[in-house]
């Protein structure tokens, strides 16, 4: 699904990425944790195409494609999510709307009509069910005025929307509540499939009780220093980082 | 393509002007210059009264003694008022009674619009009376709005055919002496758009006049009167665009709205006038006053979607005289590449719990500048007025810029008055945002600005939504490769 090469980005002339190796097959699910400012965020828009950070070696395949000339929103066509940490804010555009324009864009790539408002109706109806989100929510601005925790479940709507192959969630966990946590979680279990590939982001364990990870990597200053199986976050948990920052200076 | 904001900027600049070329139509023009001998001959030409004819002198009587006002913030080469023709009409003038007997050059220009009359017929209850170069060569839909007593015509023809109502009105709102370009207009306006709804009647369809500037240095002098009598309602929506040129035009409307008691207008305009060129060279100067009266219990609400002219000066504004009458002023305003508005409005009041409301957006982008200016006036005997105005103002890039001058004058100490304006950026964070669910940067342009228009949007009759929204993308996207 995801193979990633040697990978080292920088912005303006600060490196952040220092040689990033990874895969992630289809089916599995994938854990990066790591201190703040290790790089995670950047590793995600990486992923996604944000040209603000420049790749200076390295490479990103996605289903053996070479992305480097791959524009985000094509990248998006090809089935990458990212559900942003800090999800931006979008005045007078309804949930709704946005999605429509996203999912008629999507087609429109590939070639497909726009979706029939009947379907577009029905699918908006069963994935705000799946994640519990009341209808008159879609209406209102994308972002605007939401609580943290409803950007993030917001996230996850549009996850469920889009039927992305290769989901990224950036520290979607953070400013959830146990249920919403609970919620979103089970949201994004009913969507894995033995076609599609998680990557979670966080910096806790709890999420990974709700998605169990089958690796989890531990992401500082710009390269992976360690990984594991899902063991490692219940060590993380315990131990916290430094132990990690200590071997790796060495 | 990914966004960044130089590539932004870029594309922002490259839209060229889609509407660029012009009719080859025959005209018969004046030559140049003004004095009052072509003022005489203009009202000759119209066949006018003789009231009208000295109405006409009197106003150039009174523009001779007036300067160009310099207070907007805006810089522009003053036009040379002697180097203009004031008046050009087409030629071949004909009354058409069906489409297939208009000029089908003109059919062929109205085509590349996307307004051709095909279209607008299939408009369900849109009756269009099509201004081109100033004498109206079709008028549809006539019938049904002679039947319920609604006059619609061109004001020449109201001139002819209801002196009464033209007399008394005209002048009544927005005086000869009001400002330099009203008396202008006063003197020299060679055709425009009348309406009157009678007592009681509600319109029932959307009255809609297109705009045009045809002529290569014709001044166009619009002059619209829409009379709407007591307890009646009338939607108008006005529309334009012209072709692009290398000289500047003038344009200098004067709009005048009457309701009576219990009365309500309703005036949308989608303004779509050549901007010049990205060097910032050509474009159309659009000095316009447009001004309504309220009498008791009466309504009038504006909107305007602004996106064209190189220069704009132009502040509809109300009068509410009447005691619980209310003015609304709804207005996008974009200004790209050189362009320059001063645009916003006037609410005053004079009789007692009198509300008015103004949503002003402006959208930068470019080197352009956008200034809104607003004056709110409570009069001493308006007990109990109020206003809330809120003022956005959009910004793209950094070379832009947005300016708000809101003023107010309370002589009323029971007035209720409330300000608001924000200043917001489309952000890369945005941009990207949305690339990242699938939407290119020109989609997601025109995402964000019509979210942050859509208040003023939602107030527009359902067909010219689209269309606006459509004015909204072209002014401000270029081809994304
Ligand atoms: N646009 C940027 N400009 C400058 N520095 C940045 C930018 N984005 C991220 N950084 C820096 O890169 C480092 C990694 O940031 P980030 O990827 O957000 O870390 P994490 O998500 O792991 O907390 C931090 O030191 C951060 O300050
Ligand atoms: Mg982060």
């Amino acid at each position: 699904m995801l193979k990633i090469n040697n990978l080292h980005a920088r912005v303006e002339d600060k490196e952040i990425l220092k040689g990033i190796n990874l895969t992630v097959n289809a089916g599995e699910v994938h854990a990066i944790m790591g201190p703040n400012g290790s790089g995670k965020s950047t590793l995600a828009a990486v992923i996604a195409g944000k040209e603000e950070f420049e790749v200076t070696e390295g490479e990103v395949f996605l289903e053996g494609e070479n992305l480097e000339d791959t524009s985000p929103e094509d990248r998006a066509h090809k089935g990458v999510f990212l559900s942003f940490q800090y999800p931006v804010e979008i005045p007078g555009v309804s949930v709704t709307n946005f999605m429509k324009t996203a999912i008629n864009e999507s087609r429109k790539a590939k070639g497909l009509e726009d979706m029939p408002a009947k379907d577009m109706l029905k699918l908006i109806r069963e994935k705000s069910e799946l994640l519990e989100i009341d209808r008159k929510f879609l209406s209102r601005s994308l972002n605007e005025g939401f609580s943290g925790g409803e950007k993030k479940r917001n996230e996850i709507f549009q996850m469920a929307m889009l039927e992305p192959k290769l989901a990224i969630l950036d520290e979607t966990d953070s400013g959830l509540d146990i249920d919403a946590l609970r919620i979103v979680a089970n949201g994004v279990n009913k969507l894995k499939s033995k076609d599609n590939a998680v990557i979670v982001i966080t910096h806790y364990q709890r999420l990974l009780e709700y998605i169990v990870p089958d690796f989890v990597h531990v992401l500082h200053n710009g390269k992976i220093v360690k990984s594991g199986n899902k063991d490692l976050a219940l060590e993380l948990e315990e131990k916290g980082y430094d132990w990690l920052k200590q071997e790796t200076v060495i | 393509m990914a966004y960044t904001e130089e590539e932004l900027k870029k594309e922002l600049e490259t839209k060229e002007y889609e509407y660029g070329f012009y009719t080859d139509i025959e005209s018969d023009t004046f030559p140049n210059g003004l004095n009052e001998e072509i003022v005489i001959a203009i009202s000759k030409k119209k066949e006018e009264p003789e009231w009208m004819t000295l109405w006409r002198l009197e106003s150039f009587k009174i523009w001779k003694e007036m300067v160009e006002p310099e207070w907007a913030n805006v810089k522009y080469k003053k036009p040379d008022f002697q180097a203009i023709s004031y008046y050009s009409a087409p030629n071949k003038k004909p009354k058409y009674d069906s489409l297939d007997e208009v000029d089908p050059e003109l059919l062929d220009t109205f085509k590349k619009l996307g307004i051709s009359l095909d279209e607008q017929k299939k408009l369900a209850g849109v009756a269009v009376d099509i201004v081109m170069d100033s004498v109206s060569v079709a008028t549809t839909f006539k019938k049904t709005l002679a039947e319920k007593g609604i006059i619609f015509c061109s004001i020449s023809e109201a001139i002819k055919e209801h002196p009464e109502l033209v007399k008394k009105y005209i002048g009544s709102v927005v005086p000869q002496k009001d400002n330099f370009y009203a008396a202008l207009n006063s003197a020299v306006f060679s055709d425009g758009s009348f309406c009157y709804i009678p007592k009681g009647v509600r319109c029932p369809m959307e009255l809609s006049t297109y705009f045009r500037i045809n002529q290569a240095g014709t001044g166009q002098f619009e002059r619209t009167l829409v009379i709407a009598d007591q307890g009646s309602y009338v939607s108008y929506l006005e529309g334009c665009t012209a072709p692009s040129r290398d000289e500047n035009q003038l344009h200098a409307a004067v709009v005048e709205l009457i309701a009576l008691d219990d009365a309500e207008i309703k005036y949308s305009t989608v303004q779509n006038w050549f901007p010049g060129n990205k060097e910032g060279q050509g474009g159309v100067y659009n000095f316009v006053t447009k001004r309504g009266l309220c009498e008791k219990n009466a309504k009038i609400s504006w909107t305007q979607v602004e996106t064209g002219s190189a220069v704009t000066w132009k502040y509809p504004s109300c009068i509410l005289k009447g005691d619980n009458s209310i003015g609304e002023f709804y207005s996008i305003a974009v200004t790209n590449n050189y362009q320059q508005a001063d645009t916003g409005t006037k609410m005053i009041h004079l009789g007692k719990n009198t509300k008015s409301t103004i949503i002003s957006k402006g959208i930068s982008a470019g080197k352009s500048q956008n200034s809104y200016r607003g004056l709110v006036q409570v009069n001493s005997r308006a007990d109990n007025a109020r206003n809330f105005s809120q003022c956005d103002s959009l910004l793209m890039g950094n070379e832009c810029g947005a300016h708000t001058f809101p003023y107010i004058e309370v002589k009323n100490k029971s007035a209720q008055i409330e300000h608001e304006a924000t200043t917001s950026k489309i952000g890369e964070d945005q941009i990207f945002y949305c690339n990242q669910r699938g939407i290119d940067t020109e989609k997601a342009i025109a995402l964000i600005v019509n979210g942050f228009s859509k208040e003023v949007l939602n107030k527009l009759p359902m067909e010219f939504a689209v269309e606006a929204q459509k004015l909204l993308e072209i002014s401000l996207e270029g081809s994304v490769g």
